[in-house]
């Protein structure tokens, strides 16, 4: 890819801006279903990661090639057990959480392969959904959740509240927590008031 | 991402082999030494004038130099892998500088076991030294030499070809930019072994293999490498593709009741065999299966592929084939993992296939996509754009033209 860095347009991705905040320079990064790749490539040009990213669908995986972005084909469902324990310095799972059937193994297995693990996902428990399932009897439909019931890759939806309950139980410690709602962090009542969540996080040692 | 002009794919044309002789001695894995040797080559496109456009493509088995095109004398002997390799396909010859070429021992015109040994006036039958991967690998870097390639572009092959390409990057780490590794596996299986030596049974057990000398006799050992062939094709292919093409079919709609051909498959079989022992040589499929057989750069690491793999320096586009089960997914993953382990370039992709190992050589969009966006990238790297009329450099040594062509139209 030439002139990477001003060619990568992170629109339509708050989450990612949170993340790239984060990561150091010069870090190794595994990205959990990395989708066109275009996070990755955004922390090559911004931080100098190095980086790799596991994608199960072929056309993402074509888009991952066609950018120059490391891309291993697999699936998330069997777990991470093509990396070794401590390889990466961070795992990251971007808006993927929620579509993964076996959601406690693949974050205890962030955890197993890299030394910090960052997640980000809808946040369930945003106003409008309450509101949504409260007062209109419905499922939501918004930005972070665009998918009517019956034909939705979510599986498992949790709340900002549900996540940290979900650390406290398995030992693990937040590092750092972003909400932002429509791309603007969120500081008062980041449950009721934030759509999406960032959360990076380790094992208590 | 994709490129302004969308040339139809197209055939590279009719295309000629050339002869490159080599007189200086070369010492081989094993210990032995060979004096002198030529290789038979076909190249494609043109080298730019920085000589950095060049991709190596390696053979497998039981192919050739003749990659792609077609010969003017003989129009349906197409290349082997022609449905990658020519203008505006996945490894497009107006980008790229390709370079074909029989392995030493081949049967192809290389020189091989069926060579006259210099020093006896006898074709060298038994007496020709077993080679290797690595062995391979030394030759292919001294052809480029000749023909003035400092550095590969990339060097391509699936199966036994994808092996030559991952020791280049081993053997010649500055040397090779990008390897596209297609249909690998690191090192065979005591399974994968057993194949081959199923197939170098039934040709040395042929009453006609004379232990290797059967040239002097005016024969060659065609039920061995009949059946050689029959069991190697059927690892070839998976279950469900055989059973999707052939069936249960019969050739004559009902039972026979004899030992004669009765289902379709037998039949097929049976005519990839005589085909292949019409054109190939016994002793060169005894030395090929021989170089997979030996083939395990993690041997030298007690058994540490990473350690193995942690010369190299080249970028790496891993692709394998979910039916393939001769050389299974798994494998593959096993050198992206050496790969990931040395925080090399790596992409992998698997791609989900029905047709067994032969898949690479197959024309499967996503599997052609893929390796298409990565030659892409590759000549963007490189700078290897499309030549003017008249642009770009001669190879150093442009070798000799070849009189017959030989070529086999088939590989795996």
């Amino acid at each position: 890819m030439s002139a990477l860095a001003p060619a990568v347009s992170l629109a339509g991705r708050p989450d990612f801006g949170a993340i790239a905040s984060w990561v150091t320079p010069d870090a190794s990064v595994l990205d959990l279903g990395c989708g066109d790749g275009l996070l990755l490539a955004s922390l090559e040009a911004s931080r100098g990661a190095k980086g790799y990213g596991v994608e199960i669908d072929d056309a993402n995986v074509l888009a991952c090639v066609r950018r120059g972005v490391n891309v291993i084909q697999g699936d998330l469902e069997r777990g991470l057990q093509g990396f070794d324990a401590g390889s990466f310095d961070y795992v990251i799972l971007s808006q993927t959480l929620q579509t993964m059937r076996h959601t406690e193994e693949i974050v205890l297995e962030m955890l197993r392969v890299g030394r910090q693990a960052i997640v980000t996902f809808p946040n369930f428990g945003h106003w409008q959904a309450r509101w949504a399932v409260a007062f209109g009897g419905r499922m939501p439909v918004s930005k972070t959740l665009p998918y009517q019931w019956y034909d939705t890759p979510n599986l498992h939806l949790c709340t900002v509240r549900d996540f940290e309950q979900f650390c406290a139980d398995h030992s693990i410690r937040i590092r750092e927590r972003i909400v932002l709602h429509e791309g603007r962090r969120v500081g008062w009542l980041p449950n009721l008031l934030g759509s999406l969540a960032v959360f990076r996080f380790e094992k208590q040692h | 991402m994709h490129h302004d002009q969308t040339i139809v794919p197209r055939s590279v044309g009719a295309v000629a082999p050339r002869r490159m002789r080599f007189a200086a001695p070369l010492a081989l894995a094993g210990g032995a030494t060979i004096d002198g040797y030529s290789l038979l080559y076909e190249t494609y496109g043109r080298l730019n004038a920085a000589r950095s456009n060049a991709v190596l493509v390696c053979h497998a088995l039981n192919a050739s130099h003749h990659v792609a095109g077609y010969y003017a004398d003989d129009p349906d002997n197409v290349g082997w892998w022609d449905n990658m390799i020519g203008p505006g396909k996945p490894l497009d010859t107006e980008r790229f500088f390709v370079v074909g070429v029989n392995n030493l021992g081949g049967c192809f015109g290389s020189t091989g076991p069926a060579s006259i040994d210099p020093k006896t006036g006898r074709p060298y039958g038994s007496s020709f030294p077993v080679v290797t991967v690595e062995d391979w690998v030394e030759v292919q870097a001294r052809l480029a030499d000749r023909l003035g390639i400092r550095r590969w572009a990339a060097v391509m092959g699936g199966s036994l070809g994808a092996m030559q390409a991952l020791q280049w990057t081993i053997s010649y780490p500055d040397r090779i930019a990008h390897a596209l590794v297609i249909a690998a596996a690191p090192k065979l299986s005591a399974q994968n072994i057993a194949f081959n030596e199923i197939a170098r049974q039934a040709i040395t057990t042929d009453p006609d293999f004379h232990g290797g000398n059967y040239y002097a006799h005016g024969v060659v050992p065609k039920r061995g490498l009949r059946v050689a062939r029959m069991i190697g094709h059927v690892t070839y292919l998976s279950d469900d593709a055989m059973m999707e093409r052939f069936g249960r079919s019969l050739r004559s709609g009902k039972l026979g009741f004899h030992f004669d051909v009765d289902f379709e498959i037998e039949s097929y079989l049976r005519y990839q065999a005589d085909k292949f022992s019409a054109y190939f040589d016994a002793n060169t499929y005894l030395l090929i299966t021989r170089a997979l057989d030996y083939f395990d750069p993690a041997a030298a690491h007690d058994g540490n592929l990473a350690a193995a793999l942690a010369p190299a320096r080249a970028k790496f586009l891993v692709v394998s084939f979910t039916s393939d089960w001769r050389f299974a997914s798994p494998r593959s993953r096993e050198i992206v993992k050496a790969l990931l382990d040395n925080r090399r370039d790596v992409s992998y992709a698997e791609i989900d296939a029905p047709h067994g190992h032969d898949a690479f050589l197959l024309e499967d969009p996503r599997y052609h996509a893929l390796v298409r966006a990565y030659f892409e990238n590759v000549a963007r790297e490189v700078g290897a754009d499309r030549l003017a009329a008249g642009a770009g450099a001669a190879p150093l040594d442009e070798g000799e033209p070849v009189e017959a062509a030989a070529g086999g139209g088939f590989a795996a």
